[in-house]
């Protein structure tokens, strides 16, 4: 028994001097960096003005790099597949919330809802986008489901999935038309591009709001049985 | 100018401290956790590298990519916990089964 306790901590040390090897090595990587350089913000700001959207960081995710962000939605689509698939969402409980959670509630979610519409409008010029509105949506949805709300049977059945898939079908959507009319996948025309990017925006924002909270769910919902 | 190492340096402490728990720690929400602690480690580090440039606006790609990135981090995690239940209400225990130490 001694042996295999002196064996564990013989490892533990190990471990800690290599990690600490590895620490030292990858700060003496990011020291070694140049202290200033432009990276590439100098091609955002030369093409801001074709790509739609104002805020930098919007025009990166929903324009230069909208590939990336197309795929991240598929990745959002598997993973909640994958919880579906692993189990049914659990049953729910009786215990009440308590008044506080409850009034808690009832406030905040509207101001949440309005919280992520400012955020995905303001999203073009300033700092906010479909992703910080789709967490905030989220979180309203993870508040609803902690007071013991769940969705009807009537709407986690197909309405519920075309939600769930409406931002990466949006996405596909214009890419595909784009092609269609001879540009390259997500090479938006710049007279539509905040509109397009708008529109992706909207959908991609409902559809990660809808996941987060169906993530946190924890299974597929129940659905009513087909007669 | 400082600051950016600074905050790089801490991520890559917080990348290096949940490694070691991620590798010491057998319980797999543990694990779950160390892994999220790592990648927070990188986005810190991405975020702070993006902040190099000269003029008082960083650079938006990093930022691009760690918005991304939570967002990937976040439902892995999610999926990560799905399968820790799973695991738990097959074998009754939040570990993987381990191989027996000679």
């Amino acid at each position: 028994m001694t042996r295999v306790v002196e064996k564990q901590t013989l490892f533990r040390w190990l471990l800690v001097a290599l990690l600490s090897l590895l620490a030292v090595g990858l700060g003496y990587a990011v020291l070694s960096l140049p202290t200033q350089t432009p990276g590439l913000s100098d091609f955002v700001t030369e093409n801001i003005e074709t790509s739609g959207a104002r805020n930098p960081v919007t025009a990166v995710l929903l324009n230069f790099r909208g590939y990336d962000t197309l795929l991240e939605m598929g990745v959002l689509l598997l993973a909640l597949l994958g919880v579906w698939s692993l189990s049914s969402a659990p049953e729910q409980s009786e215990a009440s919330p308590g008044p506080v959670l409850d009034m808690l509630s009832r406030l905040l979610v509207p101001l949440l809802i309005l919280v992520a519409g400012y955020l995905l409008w303001v999203g073009a010029r300033a700092p906010g986008g479909a992703f910080q509105a789709g967490a905030v949506l989220g979180a309203a949805g993870v508040l609803l489901l902690l007071v013991g709300w769940r969705p009807g049977a009537r709407f986690s059945g197909l309405p519920l999935r075309i939600t769930l898939v409406m931002g990466l079908g949006a996405f596909v959507a214009v890419g595909l038309v784009l092609i269609l009319v001879g540009r390259r996948l997500l090479e938006y025309p710049p007279p539509f591009a905040a509109a397009l990017i708008l529109l992706i925006e909207a959908a991609a924002t409902l559809s990660i709001g809808i996941t987060l909270a169906a993530l946190f769910l924890g299974g597929r919902p129940e659905e009513r049985p087909q007669r | 100018m400082s600051h950016v190492f600074l905050y790089a340096l801490v991520g890559v402490g917080l990348f290096t401290l949940g490694l070691y728990t991620l590798i010491v720690c057998a319980h797999l929400l543990r694990k779950i956790l160390a892994i999220n602690v790592m990648g927070s480690g990188v986005f810190l580090l991405l975020v702070a590298l993006g902040g190099r440039t000269p003029g008082a606006i960083p650079d938006p790609v990093p930022h691009a990519m760690v918005i991304t990135g939570i967002v990937v981090a976040v439902s892995a995690t999610a999926l990560a916990l799905a399968l820790m239940l799973r695991v738990r209400a097959e074998t009754g225990r939040p570990r993987l089964p381990e191989e027996r130490l000679k």
